[in-house]
């Protein structure tokens, strides 16, 4: 079976007036279906701009980009739209929210764009997303009706609602304090185990505890690649932390 | 992409500001109510025109005598300068593109009805001449071929004379003296209002020709033949035939200068047609104007709305949407709008030149098809104006719109 994303020799320049910002300097990585990889690295490591390639937000300036076998390093504007919509669902560290629109209409919005009308029942497809993140009560309230972790799990159920072959995560827990990123970090890691694929691009070491894999960057290159060990689960350390509490 | 939902998503997001909106649309709507209400005012008022010169006849053609001999010698002018009964005959027999002919012999003359007198103008005409000048009867009847055989002492009045002379009572039946020869009153007309030129249609008596002709005028001098031609569109060819029986009537050798003249109303058609020209242009520029200014204000606003909303839009670029979707969503945002602002404006127009029909008692007139092309326009406007901001938001790199604060 081949990796959902392979990635060779990925460079990334930057053109700033005379000089050029090498961001990404070779970078080349498998990440298999079904894996949670937590992307580390300092500021200026690159992982940001890493991030933007996988998502199909950025074009490489070379090296190749494999999304489920698909080549999509050399796509035009339109088509990488497409890939996003079908086959990225994206989590931000704020949220990314639409303002004054219900929660249900959030998640809906990518189904706006589903132009090969791949999900048949927008609606249904969205209310099952948030009732997965546990939101299936709040499915009219709006973002500022909803606390942070409330906003971040909309955003996670934004990503679902397409069925992407991805979850791409950019410091989702970096606004949120302890508690509710526990919430978070157990939503996600509930979707890996039911076989969602997920990488989550942090800087903090107790995010990364809870992912199966850690890639960390510095300078623009993979400085190590090595697996969890003794990884953390969210939803045990949220009960026996806050156990009784609700 | 599912059209419907994005002209609701349009419509809500016009909803939830409905102030910015509103002063959003303001440009719209006053340029596109000032458009509606002038024109039905415009309308309306070059309907009255029309209206006044149709009351002066239906395709109405005059002759008189032509005007070199105007101030002739009265001996030798006599059959060459003035018109005669004997033309008016001839034109009714001869020609195949008028459908009326009457002569008009004209007497100023002091009219007494018991204590009461008026100076007016009688008119010898013929049997033709109520149609050919579009006068209706208000009651009582009109002459007959016998009364101008016979030289009938009875007159029709209109309605100014009448009132002057009889007040409020019916005049029918009842008997006047024109300069001291009595006549029996028979009918008196509907009223018809100012000519174009500002005359009083209704001061004027009608009589047989011959009455005026023999027993108040001099017995020769007519001073004018009037007839209406069959059509709008025969008008020429009228002018022809009437041109070719007088100088033939009139026994003019080829070559010669026409001794008579033929006027019809192309003149005030002309005037009227002027006036209208100038209105509708000067309407024209306002519209073009203050559409001009409302595109900008919507221009504007939508150049605000895009930075405003850059999240957004980098959001909806980050699950998928096409550049070329967010182009469309902001074109469709400018377009509901300026319809929206052209709708308000359209209402608001109605009612103005409503009220203004109501209080001030102008004549308007509401045309369905500048209602569609100001419908049709304000959405044009709307796409033009909003395609600059529209473009501005597909352009938009998304990893950029997602950090902007």
């Amino acid at each position: 079976m081949s990796a959902t994303i392979l990635v060779r020799d990925l460079t990334r320049v930057f053109r700033l007036g005379d000089v050029e910002v090498h961001a990404l300097r070779g970078i080349s990585l498998s990440i298999e279906r079904g894996e949670f990889v937590a992307i580390m690295g300092t500021s200026g490591s690159g992982k940001s701009t890493l991030m933007n390639v996988l998502g199909c937000l950025d074009q490489p300036s070379s090296g190749e980009y494999l999304l489920e076998g698909t080549a999509v390093s050399r796509l035009g504007a339109e088509r990488l739209a497409d890939i996003r919509n079908e086959k990225i669902g994206f989590v931000f560290q704020g949220f990314n929210l639409l303002p004054r629109t219900s929660a249900l209409e959030n998640v809906e919005l990518p189904l706006l764009y589903d132009r090969r009308r791949r999900i048949a029942d927008p609606r249904g497809s969205a209310t099952s997303a948030l009732q997965r993140v546990g939101l299936g009560d709040r499915l009219d309230h709006e973002p500022n009706q909803l606390s942070g972790g409330q906003q971040q799990r909309v955003a996670i159920a934004r990503a679902l609602v397409t069925r992407p072959a991805i979850i791409l995560a950019d410091e989702p827990t970096g606004n949120l304090d302890s508690r509710t990123t526990l919430e978070v970090l157990s939503v996600l890691q509930q979707l890996n185990d039911e076989g969602m694929t997920i990488v989550v691009v942090t800087h903090e070491n107790e995010v990364a505890a809870y992912a199966g894999r850690v890639v960390e960057l510095r300078d623009g290159r993979v400085l190590r690649d090595f697996p969890v060990e003794g990884r953390r689960h969210a939803a045990t350390d949220l009960s026996q932390i806050y156990g009784g509490e609700r | 992409m599912r059209g419907r939902k994005l002209g609701k998503a349009a419509f809500l997001s016009i909803v939830r500001n409905p102030m910015r909106s509103l002063l959003t649309m303001l440009g719209i709507i006053i340029g596109v109510c000032s458009v509606i209400a002038l024109m039905a005012l415009g309308e309306g008022s070059q309907r009255d025109i029309e209206e006044q010169v149709a009351s002066l006849g239906t395709n109405l053609l005059i002759v008189r005598p032509g005007s070199t001999h105007m101030g002739g010698v009265r001996g030798g002018a006599g059959t060459l300068g003035s018109l005669s009964m004997a033309d008016a005959e001839r034109l009714g027999e001869g020609a195949v593109y008028l459908q009326g002919v009457s002569v008009e012999v004209r007497e100023q003359a002091q009219v007494i009805a018991g204590g009461n007198n008026w100076n007016t103008g009688v008119f010898g005409v013929s049997l033709a001449y109520p149609q050919i000048r579009n006068y209706r009867l208000e009651s009582g009847a009109f002459f007959d071929e016998r009364d101008i055989r016979t030289r009938a002492k009875v007159a029709v009045l209109g309605r100014t004379v009448a009132d002057e002379l009889f007040g409020g009572e019916n005049p029918v039946g009842a008997r006047i003296r024109i300069r001291n020869v009595p006549f029996e009153v028979i009918g008196v007309l509907e009223p018809k209002g100012q000519s174009p030129m500002g005359s009083d249609q209704d001061d004027l008596i009608l009589a047989p020709s011959t009455t005026v002709l023999y027993r108040l005028g001099d017995g020769r001098t007519v001073r004018s033949i009037v007839a209406s031609a069959v059509s709008a569109g025969a008008m020429e060819s009228a002018k022809d035939e009437i041109r070719d029986i007088l100088r033939q009537s009139r026994r003019q050798l080829p070559g010669a200068e026409d001794n008579f003249r033929i006027f019809d109303q192309s003149e005030i058609n002309q005037a009227a047609t002027r006036v209208t020209g100038t209105l509708t242009l000067l309407l024209t520029s306002i519209a073009g104007v203050s559409l001009l200014v409302g595109g900008i204000g919507i221009m504007n606003i939508m150049l605000v709305s895009v930075t405003e909303r850059t999240r957004e839009i980098g959001i909806r670029l980050a699950v998928g949407a096409r550049p070329r979707d967010v182009l469309v969503q902001f074109l469709i945002e400018a377009a509901v709008l300026s319809l929206f602002g052209g709708i308000l404006g359209i209402a608001a127009g109605l009612g103005l030149a409503w009220g203004l029909y109501v209080v001030a008692g102008m004549s308007v007139v509401f045309n369905p098809a500048v209602i569609v092309v100001a419908v049709l326009f304000t959405g044009a406007v709307g796409l033009f104006f909003g395609y600059y901001p529209a473009r501005k938001a597909a352009r938009m790199n998304p990893i950029d719109a997602l950090r902007f604060e």
